[in-house]
């Protein structure tokens, strides 16, 4: 500027027109803000309204369907007559064998990593292990029950062989939550306990898995609604579609014989349903489909708000 | 601790050295009990190399005994898929074909859409949606695949053929594009968090440089989180790669050796569930098929995830 400083420099004609680009210039990078914001809430919406697509076209072509008889009959040839009771009482029956065998499992090896293990080639090798067990296709592991449970130990196609390889599936879900749940109590906790003499497990036992017990409660929750839902493992291993029998009571005869018995799950019966041509089974596939996805979302959701209440109550 | 105390009042009538070993007896017995302890949960942690230990062991073994039969020439080149028939055929490039097809679709809906929600939500979205945004993507993350499949084949599939009459009732394509909407919330989610991870400290650099938000998000931020975003990326491949249900439901399962989505075909997963739903005597030759098309899905997933190894330690940035 070759002006006094009371005089304002007068611009020349090129420098107003440099500005005038730079204005055009920092327009249209701001468009791309706005386009992008637009962008965005489209590429949000296409997942959201296929969700709403989903559910509502279930809901329209299920909900009419179910009716108390639905969860109370067998499969039948007869579509209107067909319920999932064996199904649903397969589910839970699977379920329980899941939830005893991937809990403990987990928190154990959970709580051994983050509070146990020395910094060596065996943790290492561990831990990578979970990480690349969390991306194994879930039909593989059908595979490993099939050769394994099925044929090797001899389960057969049983309840117990679908617990197994459904618990093993969700092991390292349970494992990473725990492992999450328990980083998140700080070092002045074991500390003091430690300072009272306290041994190590009673550190555990009294201190870290109660206070851990939210989080690692999410993470068994959401390992279980991603138990309930899988379906290819466990036509692998050889489950039925069509079951007309409930397994037996543990309260007559034997009480674990239900664990050998034949059956069927939710998924199951709803893939039998909707890979049947006629449309009066794909109504049936419809209403289960329906219960099952409202049972994993209410699972998922509860997941989720119980995490979301902790972030929002503990403070140390 | 509290029954030590009566023993500390006996002392006198014990003596010091009672005591001690009282005390000894009460620690050792302590420190096997704390041993025991360890050594379990230590067998617990290592339960998780059995089971890979286990699927290598089912898969290799399976397919061993298959190779003895099958030429492994004839299985990689071979273009027939026909395993259950008196004039037997063992290409797996038939199955991969359509894995790779139906994987392809997917992939081009999901990431692309996955990349611009995670750079949305990390970027530009208030505070707010994100809250409510995250918790949702993970809803649609947790439904059954089975549910997947009943809306590719009874929802999708019918749709496409309104604008695409000659669309078959089984296809690829809406298989590929359901499995695509699938996968969404895994790229999308893990793709946030790397962004997130990002310091504010590069991005405060980038705006006082005079760049929009976009220009920050594109050319700071996302070349910042690459190494996360690959992560998010390769899982997505594995989930498409490994995808099962949807398949079975709605791509027919025809071995078919095709690359167009618009056809019906068996993938390497859809395969193992027909076989499955059958009746296959254990020990036959149909039988060991389903190990070895494991084992090549197992290496398919293996080989992606070694490549992302390589591709995050390439682009990893330390702060």
């Amino acid at each position: 500027m070759t002006g006094g400083t009371a005089v304002r420099p007068r611009r020349t004609e090129a420098e107003a027109q440099d500005l005038l680009e730079i204005r055009r210039l920092i327009a249209s990078h701001k468009r791309w803000d706005a386009v992008f914001g637009v962008v965005g809430v489209i590429a949000l919406m296409i997942g959201v309204l296929t969700f709403v697509a989903l559910f509502v076209d279930m809901a329209i072509n299920g909900v009419p369907r179910l009716d108390w008889d639905f969860f109370t009959s067998f499969p039948s040839r007869r579509a209107g007559q067909a319920g999932i009771l064996s199904a649903w009482v397969g589910s839970t029956l699977v379920m329980l064998v899941t939830a005893f065998v991937a809990v403990p499992l987990g928190v154990a090896a959970g709580v051994y990593l983050e509070e146990y293990a020395r910094k060596n080639w065996l943790t290492d090798l561990i831990e990578i292990n979970i990480t690349n067990l969390a991306g194994v296709p879930s039909i593989v592991y059908g595979l490993l029950a099939l050769g394994l449970f099925v044929y090797a130990f001899g389960f057969g196609q049983s309840i117990l062989s679908a617990g197994l390889t459904l618990g093993l599936l969700i092991l390292p879900i349970v494992i990473v939550a725990t492992r999450e749940a328990i980083r998140g109590i700080p070092q002045s906790v074991r500390e003091g306990s430690y300072a009272l003499g306290a041994t190590q497990w009673q550190t555990v036992r009294d201190h870290i898995l109660p206070y851990s017990s939210a989080g690692i409660l999410t993470g068994i929750i959401i390992g279980m609604a991603r138990a309930i839902g899988e379906t290819a493992p466990i036509i692998t291993i050889g489950a039925l579609t069509f079951i007309a029998f409930l397994p037996p009571s543990p309260l007559e005869g034997n009480p674990f014989a239900w664990l050998f018995s034949p059956f069927t799950v939710m998924p199951i019966q709803m893939f039998n349903w909707t890979s049947r041509p006629e449309a009066t089974f794909q109504v049936n596939a419809a209403a289960a489909g329906f219960v099952l996805v409202l049972m994993t979302l209410a699972m998922n959701g509860l997941a989720i708000w119980l995490r979301y209440r902790l972030r929002k109550n503990i403070k140390w | 601790m509290s029954t030590l105390a009566p023993r500390s009042v006996s002392s006198g009538a014990l003596g010091v050295e009672g005591l001690t070993n009282a005390r000894l007896a009460h620690r050792r017995s302590r420190i096997w009990k704390e041993r025991l302890i360890e050594l379990l949960l230590f067998a617990a942690a290592l339960l998780s190399v059995f089971v890979t230990v286990g699927i290598v062991y089912v898969l290799v073994s399976e397919s061993v005994q298959f190779f003895e039969h099958v030429p492994l020439s004839s299985f990689l080149f071979d273009r027939q898929w026909t395993p259950l028939f008196d004039d037997a055929h063992f290409g797996i490039g038939v199955l991969l074909s359509g894995t790779i097809t139906s994987s392809a679709v997917a992939l081009s809906i999901a990431i692309p859409l996955g990349t611009i929600i995670a750079i949305y939500l990390s970027e530009f979205a208030a505070f707010k949606l994100r809250e409510v945004a995250k918790p949702f993507l993970e809803l649609l993350g947790g439904i059954p695949t089975i549910i997947y499949g009943y809306f590719a084949l009874l929802f999708v599939t019918p749709l496409l053929q309104r604008v695409w009459p000659e669309l078959p009732g089984f296809n690829l394509l809406s298989a590929g594009i359901v499995m695509g909407i699938m996968i969404i919330p895994y790229v999308a989610s893990l793709s946030e968090d790397a962004m997130r991870a990002v310091p504010m400290s590069l991005r405060e650099g980038s705006y006082a440089m005079g760049a929009t938000r976009f220009q920050t998000a594109t050319r700071v931020v996302v070349p910042a989180a690459f190494s996360g975003i690959a992560s998010a990326y390769i899982l997505g491949i594995s989930r498409a790669v490994g995808e099962t249900m949807i398949l079975a439901v709605a791509a027919g399962m025809q071995p078919n050796f095709t690359f167009n989505p618009a056809e019906p075909a068996a993938t390497i997963t859809s395969y193992i569930v027909q076989v499955a739903l059958g009746d296959l005597p254990h020990g036959s030759i149909g039988y060991q098929t389903i190990f070895v098309a494991g084992l090549s899905l197992m290496l398919l997933t293996l080989g992606f995830n070694i490549g992302g190894h390589v591709l995050r330690k390439k682009y990893r940035e330390a702060y």
